[in-house]
């Protein structure tokens, strides 16, 4: 395995050209610009292909031409690009076409702030596009997770013919760290060579990519996707539990709120306090059992720390908790960050106050 | 005498368009071509939004449908990723030149080596005759009940015109379906530009003026004389660009 040093915006770009990706189509936006900035040089040099599209929306559709033909297709942005794009996700959903989308999120609403933020979980999870459809949503809280990730997410988008995503804030996107890169691969011909527009071997039918289909065929199409999310859970499910064994409080957090959190917690664990974390590496599916199965005879309070305001994630929190123990948050928005101190006194006044 | 038969690239099936339709005479065009350059298996449709899209079911080679007026940005990632396939895009008007014309304009600009077919019938066909960048002055739509007017709509875009200003593209040219000669320069057009994709020689674009007696409300027949009158002399047929010539 190869160690590297490197940011993290060309960490998941080096990642996803050894995870096979061959087709990139991007739109400037901070703070993502150093994935198309790496790959402009990086995918021709393995004969890939890299176009800049003249917007968000044109780009999506580029990676959903690229994707039917069977080529593992990439597009990043931010918050604002990612609502551009909105369009073309529901089509890749519609079209079963499997692709990556990363989204390098950063202060909202609106054209919000450059600066990183976490406003995007209820968009990544609930409705990446109109039609109501699903994508797995990976959010990755160190380089090499999210390297991990981003080097594995076609072989899911490929799996189950549907578009993946790699929700990492900006912090995680500028941070630098040492990363292990994995070695070269491509996807498995036999996953894509049934429906992909390339002649592989010597197919002499031709096929059909669609996003608009007969009622009773688009009715079947959903049915066998709500079956496939329920399999996502069962089977692709990715979560970190942090010293919950004996947990009086519970924190939840993912992505760049998990490592400050992490730290607030080792902090009260040293003072004798039993705090514990959920950190979901999957956001959908919700790692929905670690939370259900805490032994609520013990909890007495789950905090929902996130970087961003009002939380986000606190339904998918309190659906599982359902009333067992009171559910607080605590954040920060628009570009301001969380840091050590804020998480620690936030979480610290919740246990110390149960005293 | 010349055999009529189905193209191979067409189902054997009804097109789905109405009565009288140029559009399924421009597909029809466009499938001749291709088996007469033997790319039946080799070229890929891709597919637009509106009337167009009854392509997707008529269609039996390889068929991609895309958002509207993404089409030429579909392509570009289907062409990038297979150099040798012979790719193309039918459009029309609502489509290509509004919609999408970011993307049409910025296909052609960066060159991509596919071809654009572009079926003009000035109106949104598909949903119900509304007002289209290409409606003339002076035409009614349900969107424009007193005829189109240039002091709130501007007027009809001339998009081989606009096309032809780029730098990148190698061949644009329009062409008239409603008579015999028109229909006849129209395939060798659309061959010509294949034949320059295959060469890999750049951006082509063929814009087709098709009817729509439907929306227009007017017998087929009317509708080729109205073409000859209103439509042929604001859009004028003709070659706008062709690069070889230029040597």
């Amino acid at each position: 395995m190869e160690k590297r040093f490197m940011k993290g915006c060309e960490a998941i770009a080096e990642a996803a050209v050894r995870g096979g990706c061959r087709f990139f189509a991007g739109y400037p936006i901070t703070p993502q610009n150093e994935i198309p900035e790496y790959l402009s040089w990086r995918l021709p040099e393995v004969g890939g292909a890299f176009v800049q599209g003249e917007s968000e929306v044109a780009s999506i559709n580029m990676v959903y031409g690229a994707a039917a033909t069977g080529k593992r297709a990439l597009t990043s942005s931010s918050g604002p690009g990612i609502s551009l794009k909105a369009e073309g996700i529901s089509y890749l959903a519609s079209a079963q076409l499997p692709a990556v989308i990363v989204n390098i999120s950063r202060g909202g609403p609106g054209l919000g702030s450059i600066q990183p933020a976490q406003s995007d979980y209820l968009q990544a999870t609930k409705a990446l596009g109109h039609g109501g459809f699903r994508a797995m949503v990976f959010a990755p809280a160190t380089l090499q997770e999210a390297v991990d990730l981003t080097y594995n997410a076609w072989d899911y988008a490929e799996r189950y013919r549907n578009p993946v995503m790699i929700l990492m804030d900006g912090c995680l996107g500028a941070i630098m760290e040492e990363v292990e890169l994995p070695e070269m691969k491509n996807s498995n011909p036999e996953d894509i060579e049934d429906w992909c527009l390339d002649r592989i071997g010597d197919r002499t039918d031709s096929h059909m990519i669609t996003p608009i289909l007969p009622e009773p065929a688009l009715e079947l199409l959903n049915k066998g996707k709500a079956m496939q999310y329920k399999m996502w859970e069962m089977l692709d499910t990715k979560v970190e539990e942090f010293m919950l064994e004996d947990a009086e409080y519970v924190v939840v957090a993912y992505g760049i709120a998990a490592r400050v959190a992490k730290e607030a917690i080792l902090r009260l664990r040293e003072e004798g306090y039993k705090v514990g974390m959920v950190r979901p590496i999957t956001l959908y599916p919700f790692p929905k059992a670690s939370l259900n199965n805490l032994d609520y005879t013990k909890v007495k309070g789950v905090i929902d720390i996130e970087m961003t305001i009002p939380a986000q994630m606190r339904e998918d929190i309190e659906l599982q908790v359902k009333d067992r123990c009171p559910v607080h948050e605590y954040g920060r928005s628009g570009g301001m960050l969380l840091d050590d101190e804020g998480v620690y006194e936030a979480i610290a006044e919740i246990v110390k106050g149960g005293e | 005498m010349a055999e009529y038969k189905r193209p191979k690239s067409l189902m054997p099936m009804a097109t789905g368009y109405c009565p009288g339709c140029l559009h399924a005479l421009a597909t029809r065009l466009v499938a001749d071509v291709i088996d007469e350059l033997g790319q039946a298996e080799n070229a890929i449709n891709v597919v637009s939004v509106g009337c167009s899209a009854l392509n997707l079911y008529s269609w039996c080679g390889d068929v991609i449908g895309s958002a509207h007026g993404r089409a030429p940005a579909v392509a570009t990632g289907v062409k990038r990723c297979l150099p040798e396939r012979l790719v193309f895009t039918y459009q029309g008007d609502g489509d290509l030149a509004a919609i999408g014309l970011a993307e049409i304009m910025s296909a052609a600009n960066r060159g991509e080596n596919f071809t654009v077919v572009f079926a003009n019938n000035q109106t949104y066909g598909m949903t119900g005759g509304q007002m289209a960048p290409t409606t003339l002055l002076g035409q009614k739509t349900t969107t424009s009940r007193d005829g189109r007017d240039c002091l709130t709509t501007g007027y009809p875009m001339k998009m081989c015109e606009l096309i032809s200003v780029l730098e990148a593209p190698v061949f644009v040219a329009r062409y008239a379906l409603n008579t015999p000669k028109g229909v006849m320069d129209a395939k060798k057009g659309i061959k010509k530009a294949f034949e320059k994709q295959l060469r890999g020689e750049g951006f082509t674009f063929i814009e087709l003026l098709t009817n729509c007696p439907t929306n227009w409300g007017m017998n087929p027949l009317d509708t080729l004389e109205y073409m000859n009158t209103n439509t042929i002399p604001y859009f004028t047929p003709g070659v706008f660009k062709d690069k070889e010539a230029e040597k």
